[in-house]
């Protein structure tokens, strides 16, 4: 008999042991003289379920998981005579949690083999490219502006209007860049489809390319991504030599070439200008806008700059057309939003819905609450610039006017989860102490004031004169909003604030702690 | 699996500068090529950089230093990155890290007298479904436990 598997190699999945399950599979199935085949597939984004394997039958894939490796010799047993197995899980697509989803940037990941062009086509692949070619620019750019599609690196400007602005601009060389740095905590995504769909972002690249009259294009991703930097590089190469990128893409008069750039441990370089200056060789200091990147980019040049998530739901849009895409979701935010729940979370994972979920549901019902059992006291969204949300506003929609009401932001769609043991006063520590760490040293409210603002925390949590150093981190954080260039600076206050208006009993001499989750 | 890096030479330095000087932007592609080559960015090859790109010897250096991923001087065999991150808080990652500092006897950021471990802080691997997370040598560990670290930090010991 012969069986066809499937075990991640998601970076997710291989910090828990993937690897091991793959081999361990390997040398069971040559034991038992059994052929074998495993495709090495992206994360479903069922993370607690990781390592998850699939077996391919004529019904659909059936999940096994969390799979060991001690686990195999009976996985496998159990597999062979067809017998049920205690990590049965039953048909993947048929887990509730999957299949609330709406996976339209996501549709392939988990489900593909990565680097297999045959399956991204199999699979809807490059339909989006192939009618944006029977389109003017003009028209592609009309469709993006129709879908409603707002960038999803954090500020949601909506990305058509800033395709046309590059567009509108003429120059002798163009640029398109991803901004795959993702330095956001609790946030995976862009990593995910690097490793498991990278061909929809080449995709979405290529399209934004003949958009706009971009010939290259730069995708600038973290160092601490090593698996999504080897994935992305060798999808390159295979549409390089399928004829999809380079001259003539897709047989067409277009030029489009693309590279993966790596930063260097520099989380400010997520934010566009940064990266453009790291890309140019440079520190990554953060410029001054105007000019916009649109007008006066990397190398001084018309640059679209967006965000992976952006790029990625391009192919959909343009192949299914802007409306599809635009019935999704509510108000302002259309389409689907790749949500990330993370940290102390029983359910984690990567959970694609239309805008308009309630915080609630996201981390109580999806999420399952905490791992450790005990209750949800707070959830940071958004990543490290974003407020700390209290039970008592888990009533606010997913959605990006939503968020801004109650002062906060959904970023790049993380959230990351807290449970009662958390010492609000020592995130609110971190925020600044990140930011003192992380500034890029342009603005003083940012470089100095988080320095100061991480020591008047130390001080109130000491007990030092709490009322007065309270409205001296409450003064700093106005200064430092008003004062600084970026929202590093800018929008450090916002986890600072929030814990202070929602967890004020947390600042304060500090009390012997509930013992810490482990 | 221990990183086996090459000995500094000026001659090796100048083939890897003069390999990726013709892409743009050659700083950052520059100097990861030359820690991966030789475990650190050795003081000598900075000069070489700026006159390959024509760029100052100052602006080089401040490129090199900006970005916290460049060594100027070689780690431990092993290097024990930490998430710090807020997901990994969240996790008890705190707690852990503490652990691994006082089984190494050394405060993150720095390398044990034999030389053999650097800790150090890292911001976010992506693994936060899976936290609290490490990278040993590049080797990613997610759903760090007690037990699971001190297993990293013996094997890093190692
Ligand atoms: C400190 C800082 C870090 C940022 N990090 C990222 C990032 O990692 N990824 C990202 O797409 N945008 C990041 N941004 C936002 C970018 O500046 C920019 O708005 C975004 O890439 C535009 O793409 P979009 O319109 O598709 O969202 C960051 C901004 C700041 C101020
Ligand atoms: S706010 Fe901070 S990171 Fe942003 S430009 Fe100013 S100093 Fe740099
Ligand atoms: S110091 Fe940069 S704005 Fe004031
Ligand atoms: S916060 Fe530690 S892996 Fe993301």
């Amino acid at each position: 008999m012969s069986v066809r598997l499937f075990v991640p190699c998601d970076a997710g999945a291989l910090a828990v042991g993937a690897d091991e399950v793959a081999h361990a599979l390997h040398s069971a199935a040559l034991a038992r003289g059994v052929e074998i085949e495993i495709v090495r597939n992206g994360s479903r984004g069922l993370y607690w379920l990781e390592p998850l394997v699939e077996l391919a039958t004529a019904q659909g894939r059936f999940g096994f998981g969390p799979v060991t490796a001690d686990d195999v010799p009976s996985l496998l047993d159990a597999i062979i005579a067809d017998k049920p197995h205690k990590l049965s899980l039953g048909l993947v697509e048929e887990i509730p949690w999957l299949k609330r989803q709406t996976r339209l940037t996501f549709a392939r990941c988990g489900v593909v083999d990565p680097l297999s062009l045959d399956d991204y086509r199999a699979h809807g692949g490059y339909k989006g490219l192939t009618r944006a070619l029977t389109l003017t620019p003009d028209a592609v750019i009309a469709e993006v502006t129709t879908s409603g599609l707002r960038g999803r690196g954090g500020a949601g400007f909506p990305t058509g209007i800033k395709w046309k602005t590059v567009s509108q601009t003429s120059a002798d060389r163009k640029y398109v860049i991803c901004n795959a740095d993702e330095g956001d905590s609790g946030t995976f995504a862009d990593r995910m489809l690097m490793e498991g769909d990278p061909f929809v972002l080449i995709e979405g690249m290529t399209i934004c390319g003949l958009a706009v009259g971009a010939t290259k294009g730069y995708i600038y991703t973290r160092s601490e991504y090593p698996h999504a930097i080897a994935t992305m590089t060798k999808a390159i190469e295979i549409a390089k030599s399928a004829g999809l990128l380079g001259n003539k893409v897709a047989g067409s008069d277009y030029t489009f070439e693309l590279e993966v750039r790596t930063g260097a441990g520099a989380y400010v370089c997520g934010e566009e200008t940064a990266l453009m200056e790291s890309l140019e060789g440079k520190r990554g200091l953060v410029r001054a806008k105007p000019p916009l990147p649109a007008h006066h980019g990397l190398f001084g040049k018309p640059t679209v700059v967006n965000n992976l998530l952006s790029f990625a739901a391009i192919p959909f849009i343009l192949d299914e057309g802007a409306k599809a895409y635009a019935d999704f979701g509510m108000g302002r935010s259309r389409g689907t939003m790749p949500i990330q729940i993370a940290g102390n979370v029983k359910f984690g994972g990567l959970f694609e819905t239309a805008f308009g979920i309630t915080l609630g549901d996201l981390v109580d019902d999806i999420g399952g609450g905490t791992f450790t059992g005990r209750p949800v006291r707070a959830v940071q969204v958004g990543g490290p610039l974003g407020a700390y949300f209290p039970r008592a506003l888990f009533d606010t929609p997913f959605d990006y006017e939503a968020f801004a009401a109650k002062d906060g932001l959904i970023g790049h769609g993380g959230i990351v989860v807290f449970d009662d043991t958390v010492d609000m006063s020592k995130q609110a520590r971190f925020a600044m102490e990140f930011c003192a760490i992380e500034s890029c040293g342009k603005c003083t409210p940012c470089r100095i004031g988080s320095t100061r603002g991480a020591e008047t925390i130390d001080k109130i949590r000491r007990g030092e004169r709490v009322a007065e150093n309270i409205a001296l981190v409450e003064d700093l954080c106005g200064t430092m909003k008003l004062g600084s260039l970026c929202a590093l600076g800018g929008f450090t206050p916002y986890p600072v604030l929030s814990a202070l208006k929602h967890f004020r009993e947390d600042f304060g001499p500090q009390q012997p702690r509930l013992q810490a989750a482990e | 699996m221990t990183p086996v890096y090459e000995t500094w030479e000026a001659a090796r330095g100048a083939e890897i500068i003069a390999e990726h000087s013709k892409m743009e932007g050659a700083t950052l592609p520059i100097l990861h090529a030359l820690q991966e080559t030789f475990g650190y960015v050795p003081e000598d090859a900075l000069p070489m950089i700026a006159s390959a790109l024509n760029l100052s010897r100052a602006e080089v250096y401040g490129v090199f230093t900006f970005y916290h991923d460049f060594r100027a001087k070689k780690a431990g065999r092993h290097v024990l990155k930490l998430c710090r991150a807020e997901a990994c808080q969240a996790a008890g990652g705190d707690a852990l890290a503490a652990r691994a500092e006082a089984k190494l006897g050394i405060a993150i950021g720095n390398t044990t007298a034999d030389e053999r471990v650097t800790l150090e802080p890292i911001y976010c691997l992506g693994l936060c479904a899976t936290a609290p997370s490490a990278m040993l040598d590049g080797r990613l560990v997610g759903r760090l436990d007690e037990a699971r670290i001190d297993a990293l930090v013996s094997e890093a010991q190692r």
